[in-house]
């Protein structure tokens, strides 16, 4: 039987294939699915399909991928490693843009910052977003799974609250505190703000350096010179149709996706270690891991701070990108930890690759897909206009009029985007509770434990090829 | 029957006086009172454990057998009393620092990992793993070393299982085991901490008769070859006579007697107590 020998063959070269490579192969292949589909999207649309068309919807729906996934692996860590229930994601992310602002925003701004350098806020706000992650696990990590959720969720709240007060607006630090050494004072006054619900401009950001690459006054493009980088480049894409600002986006999506790669890396090595199979224990039995050694409240400690320093870190690079922030921004909204939450479920919580593929489908399937679904039906279908009330637009379904309907679904696609998630959720919870990696075996070493000696068990049994046959 | 069930049948006629002939105490319990609430689980108990012994402890339903070994490991605070392991006061101390000094305990319904391996399971065990540090774990520099240490630790782990005769399953999860695949396996995960006194919560209980034998057998020969001490608590009673030189018999929260096998069976107190006619 050769073309069963031919077939065995195959399958024994992809046993063999590095599991990494594997699932890099996954990756892409999902992100080409979806790339195929919002092509066709963007054939159909309104756009009909212009190059430049394309290239900005795709860059578009990565934009959201790696934002997403940047966020679902930082939560990997906390609820699919170790088992911590944090629901208060958007807050560490909050933590982080707000710290990062009050380091870099000039101190003639208004409200007023400290002025200093890109990177210092950067590791600034990782700090800050540890720190406070370290002071909500203290008094929660010693209780059960579910203090940590409702200790969480109430922070995140009040982080978001307290930015939005008009007593934080702006203010001077240290201002009643004249403490001199020598004649100097070592307090000195420092003005600080959060712009409570005015929000905050946030000049100094990740995407400075980018526009660096291709302006020569990255702040302001329109009132310097192209570089000879940029020249070329968008020159390049200028000629094919794509927009200045899509390829300025697209370079920062490329950012994005190198920190997904690290976030990936940072946690693969995590989790394939002495270390990571703590987490896990404790995920399993904190009493076990604790009867076995393991002392699980310095483990959950660490963890806890590992995962809030990166979530601060995702959300500078998500929030502070559009050179402003304030408090309403769906970024802190406690609905952001909701659909990062949905994000891993989709995924499977416990596996890094599976927290990528959960963050790419989620961000474009259901965040973007639904946009661009109605966009389609609206061009396609020419519904005329959204009726005003939900009776208005089931009404006529007397007359058999359905018209109405699509219309007013289409205008109110984002309180669909609810209903949707909804069924996903059940339908996952009933059908797939591991999400689409959750079940797979992803052993915690950082050797291959069943590799005794070098000797593979199963390599007795692996033949070499069969006859030669063709 | 085991020879040492055959000799010596001058038995004390008061079990409660210690043997003369035993020697150093590995675990000391001294006065140890726990309560819950208004309920005395543990009213004044106090034994010792000799090294290298195979020491029974036993008692009805309630009698504070669990809640002592949950006290002595450090699940549960003491409210009186002290527990003195090794000559140092271990009283109160946490739970992971006293598995860190030797002292370590399987449950009485097995608690293995289940969404992890055997492997896993059995690699999680061993103290001061240098990976367990997230510097070592992540840092490029370091983790070269950390990969030494766990091709050291699966060999162990290996040798292990094969003891146990568990190793066809090293790749399964744990949670997919049977009954008595877990006892192994949550024996053999004790182990691999390299223990000095094991206590082991009713560990026979829903166990065949065959498999009892081997797990018998695996406790006598790590006692011979590691110089082992187990501390055992189990409802059979036979099988504590047979395999137990010392025998700890433990009502109402405290001790009610003990001594050697044939001394407990033919206390009256006890009789009257937990045995009944069972005897």
């Amino acid at each position: 039987m050769s073309a069963a020998d031919a077939l065995a063959d195959r399958f024994e070269r992809f046993e063999e294939t590095p599991r990494w490579l594997l699932d890099v192969g996954l990756i892409a292949a999902t992100m080409g699915g979806i790339y195929l589909l919002f092509t066709i999207f963007t054939f159909v649309g309104p756009s009909q399909g212009t190059f430049g068309a394309v290239v900005s919807n795709l860059q578009t729906i990565t934009f959201w991928t790696a934002l997403y996934a940047m966020m679902v692996l930082a939560l990997n860590l906390h609820w699919g490693y170790t088992g911590l229930f944090n629901i208060g994601v958007a807050g560490f992310m909050a933590v982080g843009v707000y710290t990062f602002a009050a380091l870099t925003v000039p101190a003639t701004g208004s409200p007023p910052g400290l002025g200093l350098p890109l990177w210092v806020g950067i590791i600034g706000g990782m700090l800050a977003a540890a720190l406070v992650g370290a002071v909500t696990a203290l008094p929660a990590l010693r209780l059960r799974a579910d203090y940590l959720a409702i200790v969480t969720v109430a922070l995140s709240e009040i982080i978001r609250l307290t930015l939005l007060s008009t007593k934080f607006e702006s203010f001077t630090l240290f201002a009643n505190l004249d403490v001199r050494v020598g004649g100097f004072e070592i307090l000195p006054d420092i003005a600080l703000g959060t712009g409570a619900g005015r929000g905050m401009n946030i000049p100094v950001n990740p995407s400075i350096p980018v526009k660096g690459i291709f302006y020569t006054n990255p702040s302001n493009p329109a009132a310097g010179q192209r570089t000879a980088i940029g020249e070329a480049v968008l020159g390049a894409f200028g000629a094919a149709g794509v927009r200045e600002t899509v390829v300025v986006s697209l370079a920062y999506t490329l950012l994005l996706i190198l920190v997904v790669a690290l976030f990936y890396w940072l946690l693969v090595r995590v989790g394939n270690s002495p270390f990571g199979r703590v987490l896990k224990a404790i995920r399993e039995d904190e009493l076990v891991a604790n009867s076995l050694g393991k002392d699980t409240r310095m483990f959950k400690m660490k963890v806890f701070m590992l995962g809030c320093a990166l979530m601060g870190l995702g959300g500078i690079l998500w929030e502070t990108q559009r050179g402003f922030t304030d408090p309403t921004s769906t970024t802190f909204r406690p609905i952001q930890t909701f659909y990062i939450f949905v994000a891993l479920i989709i995924g499977g919580a416990g596996s890094n690759t599976g927290s990528v593929l959960g963050g790419a489908l989620f961000a474009s399937l259901l965040f973007q897909g639904p946009v661009f679904v109605s966009r389609t039906i609206s061009h396609l279908l020419n519904l005329g206009d959204t009726p005003g009330s939900f009776v208005a637009a089931v009404g006529p379904f007397v007359d058999l009029e359905v018209t109405p309907f699509l219309a007013y679904a289409a205008g109110n696609i984002e309180e669909l985007r609810f209903v949707l998630l909804g069924v996903v959720l059940i339908y996952l919870m009933q059908n797939r509770p591991d999400g689409l990696l959750g079940h797979r075996k992803e052993v915690a070493a950082s050797v291959d434990l069943i590799d005794r000696d070098g000797n593979r068990p199963r390599d007795a049994a692996a033949t070499d090829g069969g006859e030669a046959d063709e | 029957m085991s020879d040492a069930d055959q000799t010596g049948q001058t038995a004390e006629t008061t079990a409660t006086e210690t043997d003369t002939d035993r020697g150093p105490s590995e675990l000391v319990v001294d006065d140890l009172v726990k309560t819950f609430g208004g309920v005395q689980a543990v009213d004044g108990a106090s034994f010792e454990v000799e090294e290298g012994s195979l020491t029974g402890l036993i008692g009805p339903n309630g009698a504070g057998k669990s809640t002592t070994f949950n006290c002595i490991t450090g699940v549960h605070d003491p409210d009186g009393g002290s527990v003195t392991f090794r000559g140092e006061d271990i009283t109160g101390l946490r739970t992971a620092t006293i598995a860190n000094r030797g002292l370590v305990r399987t449950f009485q319904i097995a608690r293995e990992l289940e969404e992890m391996t055997v492997l896993e399971n059995l690699m999680l065990s061993p103290r001061n793993q240098v990976g367990e540090k997230l510097s070592h774990a992540v840092l490029p520099g370091l983790r070269s070393g950390v990969r030494d240490q766990e091709r050291e630790l699966r060999e162990e782990v290996w040798d292990t299982l094969e003891l146990f005769e568990i190793d066809h399953l090293a790749g399964e999860y744990a949670g997919n085991l049977s009954g008595g695949q877990r006892k192994l396996l949550e024996l053999a995960r004790a182990l691999m901490i390299e223990p000095d006194l094991l206590l082991l919560d009713e560990p026979f209980a829903g166990v065949n008769p065959t498999l009892e034998e081997k797990l018998l057998d695996r406790i006598h020969g790590l006692r011979e070859s590691q110089n082992l001490t187990f501390l055992l608590v189990e409802h059979d009673m036979d099988l504590i006579m047979e395999n137990c030189e010392h025998v700890i018999v433990m009502h109402q929260g405290s001790v009610l007697a003990e001594g050697r096998p044939e001394a407990i069976r033919n206390n009256d107190r006890v009789i009257d107590a937990y045995l009944g006619d069972e005897l």
